[in-house]
């Protein structure tokens, strides 16, 4: 999936502290590292290196003799290339829909750890209990319930066609006159109709599912923000959205790009969502990836649209991340 | 002849599979038969690559495993008891673990393949999977051949299922249950949806009905619409169904490729109508009457789950004796009762019918000859075709 939930991410660098507090030997960060560093060794860094060599064999797992051998078939980057890029651009659809998805996040988690953090008073804990709550059922049975929710003769699809939002959507479309790679809404962004079985449904369910991923590490940047800094800023005559701009925003930005990562990348790489909201032509890179393990056995070819997918997910977020010039995230 | 009725019609004919085995109940399936028996003497192999450290050991155990819900059950006094299986086990002494850690064909290939392909025993002496995964694994010559001499009753086989292309002499599979896979329906949203074609087409259900991701399943019902015969078919016949199949999907009329989870979709009315498993359905039928099962005019696909023995498994002659037991018409009638698959056992609809005459007339577990006629198997793939097929397929699929 997502495969490297980003190993510069997560796994922080051990802050070299030169002023070392007496008495620790100097191994001690090390010793605290090691479980975490032997796990992420293991079942992260071991197993993506193996991909590698997968990527680059040939065989089926269901036809020869099931197994596979070595031998530098770069063609699997080339098929993986042409079947997902160029004739049916699922691969792109994957960062679209994933963007879509972690811009509306932003969106609604950003004025939630707002309220939560400043505005909240007593009720901070619970509000916060409350945005978590949803990791307390299973991520499959969640959305399974927006099937429910979004169901087509249900009351949320017949408010939305009735307030004309449905016709909006339906609205925004790839235009047929563009290339075969460039249709990422053919049939526009949800039906007439429906949002089931639509891209907006799957979006809708990325946004959803990672919502606690983005709120929480907002919250704890602006839970930190020094008041001090926004009262400084009104009495120099800035206004409250001229302060916010100036003063919040730019201090809360480690959160915003932490969230944003934190929803981006599982969104990516997500099978789940597009399988049960999606129709057959919402089919995303971890469906893709699936099918080719599964259903064709085609591991080989699983394996290099993994490998694909990591690095372009990695040079992106290493991108952003330089862009954002947060030598401290979190 | 299939008529068009709906499975909840019993008049006509084969419509019943059983339950969920793969539905989202993951319900009925075949209970596993395990094997059992004979280890008495024959352990040691009638044949096949018994390796000498494991050639079979004369222990009275056999492991077995099988789909959930696929075997005979009732709570006495509080505790689940296996009848048939209990029965087998007084008869032969042999002490059988039953296990049901096959959820999906794939996923179970996927946790035996490395120690298959490295020679090993998996610690199953038999499993049991679907037509397509047994052909598989027969090519890959990684099951031991059946000693039909330990397997007396597998005579009774039902003539339907005696000679698959797959493995037309039976040397290495025993079905477990079949099924059928047809169409299914909801007559209160929809009027009957007969064919292939009808579903594919008819502007009614446009953006209303799913079809399986099994390729096996849904291409194979795609051909019998089109005239061809999914047991032998040619390149062109092929590519006509692909294109019936990607036409329904551009259109927008094929919503979803689907797994188990059609079930829930028809159940809640996002859809009309779909490719189903008859198992599914008369689960969904049991909540929902107006949902329908038919087998179109033009022929269903039949497949089975298969009893297999994988190479050097420990305990080969034991299985033999399990898969005799279950060919037992007396034993197949009261797993039968039990389990809402077609029964692969000639002379179990006499045997049922002494004690419940009624559920022995039902022709969702004994359709009759004429009845499995009408059916298809999908035929057996080389390796070739497996990698062609299954990439065509996943082209449109995913």
């Amino acid at each position: 999936m997502s495969a490297a939930p980003a190993p510069g991410v997560g796994a922080k660098a051990p802050a070299d502290d030169s002023a070392r507090p007496v008495g620790q030997s100097r191994w001690t960060p090390y010793a605290l590292l090691s479980p975490g560093l032997l796990w992420l060794s293991v079942f992260l860094v071991v197993t993506t290196i193996m991909l590698l060599p997968m990527s680059l064999s040939s065989g089926r797992a269901f036809s020869g003799d099931g197994t596979f051998s070595f031998d530098w078939q770069f063609a699997n980057y080339a098929d993986a290339w042409t079947q997902y890029v160029v004739d049916t651009p699922i691969f792109q659809k994957s960062l679209i829909y994933a963007l879509i998805a972690t811009v509306l996040t932003l969106v609604i988690a950003y004025p939630l750890a707002y309220t939560i953090a400043f505005k909240a008073g007593r009720w901070k804990n619970f509000l916060l209990v409350l945005v978590i709550a949803p990791f307390f059922t299973s991520f499959l049975l969640r959305t399974n319930a927006w099937q429910t929710i979004l169901v087509d003769t249900g009351p949320v699809v017949s408010f939305m066609e009735a307030s004309g939002m449905l016709s909006v959507f339906h609205a925004i479309n790839t235009p047929d006159s563009w290339p075969s790679w460039a249709q990422i809404f053919p049939e526009g962004l949800s039906a007439e109709n429906r949002v089931l079985a639509t891209p907006l449904a799957v979006i809708i369910g990325l946004a959803y599912n990672f919502l606690p991923f983005m709120t929480l590490p907002l919250y704890a940047s602006l839970e930190r923000i020094d008041v001090r800094l926004i009262e400084a800023a009104t009495d120099l005559y800035s206004s409250a959205w001229t302060a916010f701009r100036k003063v919040t925003f730019p201090l809360s930005l480690p959160g915003v790009v932490a969230g944003t990562l934190l929803t981006f990348i599982p969104a990516a790489g997500d099978p789940v969502n597009p399988a049960l909201l999606g129709s057959t032509s919402d089919a995303l890179m971890g469906n893709a990836i699936d099918a080719q393990f599964k259903a064709t056995g085609n591991y080989p070819l699983a394996a290099a649209l993994s490998v694909l997918l990591m690095v372009v997910i990695v040079a992106m977020v290493a991108v952003y991340v330089r862009r954002a010039g947060t030598e401290e995230l979190v | 002849m299939t008529d068009q009725n709906p499975f909840s019609n019993p008049v006509s004919g084969v419509r019943n599979t059983g339950l969920s085995r793969r539905g989202f109940l993951r319900g009925v399936g075949a209970t596993g038969a395990a094997a059992a028996g004979a280890s008495l003497l024959a352990a040691c192999g009638s044949d096949g690559d018994t390796d000498t450290d494991t050639g079979g050991s004369d222990e009275k155990i056999l492991n077995f495993a099988n789909w959930p819900l696929y075997i005979d059950t009732k709570r006495v006094d509080g505790v689940k008891a296996y009848p048939t299986l209990e029965a087998f086990e007084e008869q032969t002494g042999i002490q059988v673990n039953y296990s049901e850690p096959v959820n999906d064909n794939e996923e179970y290939f996927a946790k035996v393949r490395p120690v298959l392909a490295a020679n090993k025993d998996v610690g199953v002496d038999s499993f049991v999977l679907t037509d397509w995964m047994a052909s598989k694994l027969i090519n890959l010559t990684w099951l031991e051949e059946l000693d039909k001499s330990n397997i007396p009753n597998w005579e009774n086989i039902t003539s339907a299922l005696k000679e698959p292309t797959f493995d037309p002499n039976r040397d290495y599979s025993l079905p477990w249950q079949s099924g059928v896979t047809g169409i299914a329906y909801d007559s209160s949203v929809t009027g009957e949806v007969a064919s292939i074609t009808d579903l594919f087409t008819n502007p009614d259900l446009n953006g209303a009905i799913t079809v399986l991701k099994e390729m096996r399943d849904t291409m194979g019902l795609i051909l019998l619409d089109q005239g061809a015969d999914p047991a032998d078919f040619t390149p062109d016949e092929w590519g006509s169904a692909l294109e019936a199949l990607s036409a329904a999907k551009d259109s927008g009329q094929i919503r979803q490729f689907t797994g188990n989870n059609y079930a829930q979709l028809l159940a809640q009315r996002t859809i009309a109508a779909c490719v189903a498993w008859s198992g599914d359905v008369i689960q969904l039928q049991f909540d929902n009457p107006d949902i329908k099962f038919l087998i179109p005019e033009a022929g269903g696909m039949l497949w089975s789950d298969n009893m297999l023995i994988p190479i050097n498994a420990q305990h080969k002659a034991n299985a033999e004796a399990w898969m005799n037991h279950y060919y037992d018409p007396k034993v197949a009638a009261e797993l039968a009762a039990w389990v809402n698959y077609i029964c692969p056992v000639d002379g179990a609809q006499e045997e049922l019918a002494k004690t419940d005459p009624d559920l022995a007339e039902n022709p969702l577990i004994f359709p009759t000859p004429a009845e499995l006629d009408q059916l298809a198997i999908f035929k057996a793939l080389n390796d070739e075709e497996e990698t062609q097929y299954a990439d065509d397929f996943q082209s449109i699929a995913v």
